[in-house]
């Protein structure tokens, strides 16, 4: 068996592109709060840990109420939690938005360990719905349109998301905040506050892809279950250029990387497992040294505001 | 022509009780928030049916009172305030190198490679084994530092991203006789496993009353002086707080961005690597059997990092910070033994670091509140 058959193996089976749409939608859940967080001006790197608290809570709401529904209110509660410490130690106090959200990440990855030990939640996947017609398509059809349902929040919420930011006053704000926060303060708006909000936008939408990694793509809370997902999502965002099509791409090509990877060995390929491991994490970094010069990241970013300083 | 006016008797002591007053604001700011972490650490053992009498306990047992247990906790603590110091070096230079845990895990393999391609006698290769596990490091962060400097990738993504990749990378190695994978004959039935280091090539131990500990500690305490004078008095750390400080204007003071910056970053690549091969060569706890395994590094890179965030910048203050979380891990195997689940202890050191942060951000705002309060009454 060469290599180009295997190729053409991968792209004609349509496992390739179910596991590539589930992977490429926890990106963008988390990918499109991130793209807002950092259109704000900052690279909130509790991504990671916001999807993971999300998904714990996720976890424990199911087992509680035994309701899908309520598992995503409260998996939306646990990224609104990390996202809540995150904006007010970054952007109320100023401690530095790298150091908090990396403490975070290793607070919440051990809380959730011990956490999970003790209480070890019960889930599973919920119910699939077809969508008449569409899910026919050959090869995407299911992967778009035969999903278990949470699937389905993110075809709102990537349109919402690039309204909000583009179409509203919310957003321009959000925009000027991290463009030049200097001339956006003296216009009257409050910097820092915009910057809060859109840190809680991040933890939203990330506690939704928490809620989505538990209740469709795996159905069970194990430790340290997003494994470095949350970091490709931000890749996704420096990636795209910090626009809502280029994070999407990012997300579609980093996606499909750690779908190919399950494909090959699905289809009984034998590649040595520690190179396709590392694979999704070398595709993002060759991708960025590609790209990344390319673009103008938004001028403020990663630079805290204080009034009166510069 | 005015003159300078004496500062009267008057001023000089209303100073000082405002220095005073700082200082006790500095110390109850500080108290309240490491209460509060530990606080919550005891509520949420409580809460899930333990008794936080007994994990204290097993804690000062762990790392201290029990015999031969702060042997360990000093031989722990080496590698963390390694790896600290060179995150003090490159944070001072105004980049945030996150990818330690890479970066000691890269040092640890290079240092296995060369220090069996290399031989030669025990002491000798000893010193190869090191050399090379700080230049594997260094090499390792130089990714980072190139695609940062010559590509633009923004260097917190690219070293935590060559984290995941080292750890599979060093992995892939050991599957591989010609590479790191020991020879089948000194492996037995095991796997991924590369050849142990012989006993004359291993870091001579310390004993004192019982506790044993290699002497990269004393090895460890030397090189944070080094690097606190070194920063605090020679040019090379002015201009690296230059960078750290103001890049435009550390610039045009003829300080390159590019030589300074990825320097710094590879030197704290270098002592994460260096960590790496002391944890390889000095054994002890947890670190292994003078061999290289899959997950080698077994956080210290990450616990290293957070060292340095704790001590802010200051390479002294790595020291007992250093000394403290060692002593949460070392402990945290006996907590296991009370029936809470022994990864409380990252909870605990989770929580401690984030209630660190803290209190010098509430100072800072204080401080600027002051100061406008100051400008508004002279005005």
């Amino acid at each position: 068996m060469g290599f180009f058959e295997a190729l053409v193996d991968i792209f004609t089976s349509e496992s390739t592109y179910i596991n590539g749409a589930l992977f490429a939608a926890l990106l963008l859940f988390a990918a499109t709060g991130e793209w807002v967080a950092e259109r704000a001006g900052t690279i909130n790197i509790s991504v990671e840990g916001m999807l993971l608290s999300g998904a714990f809570t996720t976890a424990v709401g199911y087992d509680l109420t035994q309701s899908a529904v309520l598992a995503i209110l409260a998996g939306i509660c646990g990224g609104l939690i990390v996202a809540f410490l995150q904006a007010e130690m970054s952007h109320r106090l100023s401690a530095d938005q790298f150091v908090v959200g990396l403490t975070l990440n290793i607070l919440v990855l051990g809380l959730t360990g011990f956490l999970d030990r003790e209480i070890d939640p019960q889930t599973k996947v919920v119910d699939t719905w077809e969508i008449p017609i569409l899910s026919d398509i050959p090869l995407i059809g299911q992967a778009l349109f035969g999903q278990p349902w949470p699937f389905y929040l993110l075809y709102v919420l990537v349109p919402v998301s690039a309204w909000l930011v583009y179409r509203t006053r919310f957003g321009l704000d959000v925009r000027a905040a991290g463009e030049n926060p200097q001339s956006a303060d003296v216009s009257g708006i409050d910097v820092n506050k915009r910057r809060r909000q859109a840190i809680y936008y991040a933890g939203f939408t990330s506690g939704l892809g928490g809620a989505f990694l538990i209740l469709v793509q795996v159905g069970q809370f194990e430790d340290s279950i997003v494994g470095g997902r949350g970091f490709i999502a931000i890749a996704a965002v420096i990636f795209g250029g910090w626009t809502i099509r280029g994070t999407i791409a990012g997300c579609i090509l980093f996606a499909g990387a750690l779908s190919f990877r399950l494909s090959i060995q699905g289809l009984g390929y034998q590649l040595n497992s520690e190179l396709l491991q590392s694979l999704p994490f070398l595709v993002t970094i060759v991708g960025m040294a590609f790209f990344a010069h390319r673009v103008r990241p938004p001028a403020a970013l990663a630079q805290p505001f204080v009034r009166g300083l510069k | 022509m005015t003159t300078v006016a004496e500062p009267t008797t008057n001023e000089k002591q209303a100073s000082r009780i405002r220095q005073s007053a700082r200082l006790g604001e500095w110390l109850v700011l500080y108290a309240v928030s490491i209460l509060g972490a530990i606080l919550i650490s005891a509520l949420l053992v409580t809460a899930t049916g333990g008794e936080w009498q007994s994990v204290v306990t097993a804690l000062l047992d762990g790392s201290m009172r029990n015999p031969g247990r702060w042997g360990e906790t000093l031989g722990a603590a080496a590698p963390l305030l390694l790896v600290a110091l060179g995150t003090v070096i490159s944070s001072r230079a105004g980049l945030v190198n996150i990818g330690q845990e890479g970066q000691l895990a890269v040092g640890a393999a290079f240092a296995t490679y060369f220090g069996f391609l290399i031989g030669g006698p025990g002491p000798l290769n000893l010193l190869v084994l090191l050399t090379f596990g700080a230049i594997g490091g260094a090499l390792w962060a130089g990714i980072a530092a190139l695609l940062r400097f010559w590509r633009g990738v923004p260097e917190v993504l690219s070293t935590l991203l060559l984290v995941a990749v080292a750890g599979q990378a060093v992995a892939y190695g050991l599957r591989w006789q010609w590479l790191l994978l020991a020879p089948s004959a000194s492996r037995g039935n095991r796997n991924q496993v590369s050849e142990q280091l012989s006993p004359d090539r291993r870091l001579p131990n310390q004993v004192i009353f019982g506790n044993s500990f290699p002497i990269s500690v004393y090895l460890a305490v030397i090189i944070a002086l080094v690097v606190a004078f070194l920063l605090a008095r020679s040019i090379w750390g002015f201009r690296l707080k230059m960078l750290g400080r103001n890049p435009r204007a550390a610039q045009h003071a003829g300080v390159s961005q590019n030589r300074y910056g990825s320097t710094a970053l590879m030197i704290g690549g270098a002592f994460a690597g260096l960590a790496g091969a002391a944890m390889l060569a000095g054994g002890g706890f947890a670190f292994g059997n003078f061999q290289l395994v899959p997950g080698f590094s077994a956080n210290i890179g990450w616990t290293g990092l957070l060292v340095a965030l704790v001590a802010r910048e200051r390479a002294l203050v790595c020291i007992p910070v250093a000394l403290v979380f060692a002593s949460l891990r070392t402990g945290s195997g006996f907590v296991a033994s009370t029936g809470v689940e022994g990864r409380i202890t990252d909870v605990i050191q989770g929580l401690l670091v984030l209630a660190l942060l803290v209190p010098p951000a509430v100072m800072f705002i204080r401080d600027r509140r002051r100061a406008r309060a100051a400008t508004t009454a002279r005005t």
